[in-house]
């Protein structure tokens, strides 16, 4: 396809996926989208061939389910993208994640994908379709960077970075070795997380675990 | 485990007067070793663990080396030279304050790696380091090799592998402290960008600091407030320029500087370790290994502990030592011949009946004091210890910290706090000056309340148990209310008590086989520190016990205390074993211990009576030290709750036992 389509004809292909897509609705009414006929937004998706039109109930074309798809992705990556990483969270997280959007195309989704690691849900828990990049990484196996409670014990990775707002935190786990580039064996995950750094072994509690990220 | 006194540093230091000794500190990680080497170097004893951040306060020996006089120095274990807990606080004094003519770093020859870093720190700082690579010995059991003399030539400091626990490379650290004279040392670079800052803010240090100014400037990017705090007394009106110049650079580089340093010091490390540190095979687990990790799993760790405390708690210290050595000790020793004797003997040297009373009466000095010390409390107590000891060196304690984290992290502990909890069962107050290794004064306060509350000491388990064994239903009871007062309480504190909630880290030091003269030597410096605390109390209240008596005062107080004995169901005799509870918590069961064998008290009001008892006012001993660690305030708070607290679970028991007459 070639081209880019409007804010608002995205939009309207976003609610009508999620209609047909997860709602498991055939149709959807105009009324309800809102939508009329001489809505310069209606002649854009029917022109391209995304939607079509039958007693005042619109429907997806196959195009129309490709392209919504790759909208409601792009969408639940921008709501991903406000939470994770901006730390913006309800109702003004939903605004600027309907603004962004629209920017998170020809690749820009890709890069934000891989940034936050092929993540599979959104913020409010409902799926997020997966694009060529995670099925990718899912065939190559490389899992990228996950915390360190994702390991599973006797599970060996290298450490990526740390990731906390408490210095002394920070502190500590340099001063047990936990330094990106060193490798890390995790031995147990219950009730503690038990991990070698070198020829020491230490334990520490999920709220550390979760702060430090390695790459398997 | 811990050095009570703290004898005065020595006056003079730099100012090079003869007769002033050498001062040598020992620094280094925690669990490496630098209490052993003070044992070793000194002859002195400070207690020795296999359990990190044992050594609270700073033990001091002098003693002479190869002819120079020396003042040895062992510190807290530090991870850096920034330090992070109060402990570490403590270490670092000794380097900023004291000037050491030596510093001795210790580190484990098998993570050379992750501690050279600190070694680079402390040359760093133009410090008068020897390094010492010690555990050299398990590491070469381990197939680790490592070239002591191309370190040393890489470092340019002298270098020693040592095997401290088997006195190896002891003469040649000695033959190295006494002919040790400061010389060129190796100097570090950073990456441009940091030496840069640096010197930028050297340029502005004008003054005369014990560390090198490229030190004080690195912990002053790393917002060291102390060192700040130093540089601002030093350089007076320039000191605005410098907090300026440092605030600057601490902004520009505020995403990640104190990775970006550890990452630059990895790499100077790294380049050190070149052709230094050799691993030739893969090393095959060994039995403490396999120990171990039997220990750290929920499902074999619980019934691990299960069975160390039914053979050691129970077997051990409640039947052998609170049974057979008190039977021993107080029934064949005591009342066969030394308390006779003792009595034939003060009848026959004080004439007057009132002073004859205050050695041999009811409440003597021997027939009580001395009595009760040595023939109830110290074979109990030393059970205990020879008991902890052997837990302490085989290196299970940290494996019990993280099996019991998130258990203890609902009574807003964690895992750490097992240690002075577990001490607790042997001596309260020795556990509670404990507390301090705990990282937040949160969990400072919440463990200081429970062991003044709901952890019974030694001395009274063992009577407790002796007392109950009687009536299986009685230690059932009293199990349940301790071990459910104690959640309750913890959980309540842990939602009341303000402060940030911890973390929990904690080394894992391998698991051995304890040593034999370790553990005796532990326990002998132990059960001596006990016995000097409470020897003087037992003495005093016998003293002032015959002083009520003499002037009825005890009969008064009994009868002021009926009201509250008969509101719990007990007889007003009982309150005698109360006010002997207020000078040791012990001293009062035992007093209970005698009630029960006149039998005056019943199962229920038995299991009433070592309830409250168990719950009530810390012993004198306990209260004094919570008041030193914690603060007049937090102390008397804790007390007035503690007391309030023991009598309406005394009283609500009762009720309830009566209600439902399971007793």
């Amino acid at each position: 396809m070639n081209g880019k389509l409007s804010e608002k004809a995205e939009e309207i292909l976003e609610k009508l996926w999620i209609e047909v897509e997860e709602e498991g609705n055939f149709f959807m009414d105009m009324e309800k989208i809102p939508l009329t006929p001489d809505d310069p937004v209606f002649h854009e998706l029917t022109d391209w061939a995304l939607i079509e039109m039958k007693d005042g109930q619109v429907s997806l074309r196959p195009e129309g389910k490709e392209e919504g798809l790759k909208v409601v992705r792009r969408f639940r990556l921008a709501e991903r993208l406000m939470m994770d990483v901006f730390n913006i969270r309800g109702e003004a997280a939903r605004e600027k994640a309907c603004q962004l959007e629209h920017l998170l195309n020809e690749g820009v989704d890709t890069k934000v994908c891989t940034l936050l690691n092929h993540p599979s849900t959104c913020p409010h828990g409902k799926p997020i379709p997966p694009g060529q990049c995670c099925l990718e990484a899912r065939m190559s196996g490389n899992l990228g960077v996950v915390p360190l409670t994702e390991l599973k014990a006797n599970e060996e990775g290298e450490i990526a970075y740390i990731q906390t707002e408490d210095n002394k935190k920070m502190q500590k786990l340099m001063a047990m070795g936990v330094l990106p580039g060193n490798r890390i064996r995790l031995t147990q995950t219950f009730p503690s997380y038990i991990f070698i750094v070198g020829f020491s072994e230490f334990a520490i509690d999920t709220n550390m675990a979760r702060e430090i990220f390695v790459r398997r | 485990m811990l050095k009570f006194k703290r004898t005065p540093p020595c006056k003079t230091s730099a100012d090079g007067c003869g007769t002033c000794a050498r001062k040598v500190a020992l620094v280094g990680n925690p669990n490496v070793g630098k209490s052993v080497l003070f044992n070793a170097l000194t002859g002195a004893y400070v207690t020795v663990s296999n359990y990190p951040g044992t050594s609270v306060e700073v033990a001091r020996g002098s003693v002479s080396i190869n002819g120079v006089p020396c003042e040895v120095i062992d510190t807290p274990g530090m991870y850096s030279i920034l330090p992070i807990t109060e402990e570490e606080r403590v270490a670092r004094e000794i380097l900023l304050h004291e000037s050491p003519d030596v510093v001795i770093h210790v580190l484990d020859a098998r993570n050379l790696e992750r501690m050279l870093s600190m070694t680079l720190q402390l040359i760093e700082a133009g410090l008068p380091v020897i390094l010492v690579v010690n555990i050299m010995d398990e590491a070469e059991r381990m197939g680790l090799s490592i070239d002591i003399p191309l370190l040393q030539e890489k470092l340019c400091i002298p270098v020693i592998g040592a095997a401290a626990a088997k006195k190896i490379g002891l003469p040649a650290l000695k033959e190295t402290i006494a002919g040790y004279v400061r010389s060129k040392r190796a100097v570090f670079c950073y990456g441009k960008r940091l030496e840069a800052d640096l010197m930028e803010i050297m340029a502005l240090l004008a003054g005369r600091y014990a560390i090198a100014k490229k030190s004080l400037a690195l912990l002053l990017l790393q917002r060291d407030e102390e060192v700040a705090g130093i540089v601002r007394e030093t350089e007076g009106a320039a000191f605005a320029a410098i907090e300026e110049k440092v605030r600057e650079k601490i902004f520009a580089r505020r995403s990640s500087f104190h990775l970006e340093l550890s990452l630059e010091r990895k790499a100077v490390v790294k380049g050190l370790m070149e052709g230094v540190f050799h691993t030739f095979s893969k090393r095959k687990p060994v039995i403490g290994e396999r120990l171990s990790s039997w220990a750290v799993r929920p499902l074999t760790g619980v019934p691990l502990l299960l069975a160390a405390l039914y053979f050691g708690l129970y077997k051990f210290v409640g039947e052998f030592g609170a049974g057979t050595l008190v039977d021993f000790l107080e029934g064949t020793v005591f009342e066969g011949y030394i308390s006779p004797w003792m009595v034939s003997l003060f009848n026959w040297i004080i004439p007057w009946d009132i002073l004859r009373e205050l050695f041999v009466g009811e409440y003597g000095i021997v027939t009580l004091g001395l009595r009760y010390a040595i023939g109830i409390i110290l074979p109990i107590v030393t059970t205990f210890f020879l008991f902890f000891s052997i837990l302490e060196d085989s290196g299970y304690f940290p494996r019990l910290a993280l099996l019991v984290d998130r258990v203890f992290k609902k009574i807003g502990l964690t895992g750490r706090a097992v240690i002075p909890m577990v001490l607790g069962f042997g001596c309260d107050t020795m556990a509670t000056m404990v507390t301090r290794t705990l990282e937040t004064v949160r969990e400072r306060i919440i463990a200081t309340l429970l062991l003044a509350l709901a952890i019974p000491c030694s001395a009274q388990l063992g009577v407790i148990l002796a007392l109950l064994s009687r009536f299986p239903g009685a230690l059932a009871v009293w199990s349940v209310c301790m071990v459910l007062i104690f959640l309750l309480v913890g959980l309540l504190a842990s939602r009341v008590v303000p402060g940030e909630s911890p973390m929990f880290y904690m080394e894992l030091p391998p698991m051995r086989l304890p040593q034999f003269s370790n553990v005796l030597t532990k326990t002998y410096s132990r059960v001596q520190w006990y016995l000097v605390e409470i020897l003087p109390l037992f003495i005093l209240a016998s003293v002032l016990l015959w002083l009520g008596k003499v002037t009825n005062f005890f009969q008064t107080l009994v009868l002021w205390m009926k009201p509250a004995m008969a509101a719990i169901g007990l007889p007003q005799e009982t309150a005698i074993a109360f006010i002997f509870g207020f000078f040791r918590r012990d001293y009062g069961a035992a007093g209970l211990y005698d009630l029960q064998t006149t039998g005056l008290l019943d199962a229920r009001q038995l299991t009433v009576a070592a309830v409250t008892l168990t719950l009530f006012v810390p012993c004198i001993a306990q209260f004094l030290i919570m008041q030193k660690e914690r603060g007049t305030k937090v102390a008397v708070a804790i007390a007035v709750f503690v007391s309030a607290m023991a009598f309406s679970c005394g009283y609500f028991l009762n009720k309830f036992l009566l209600l439902t007459g399971i007793l």
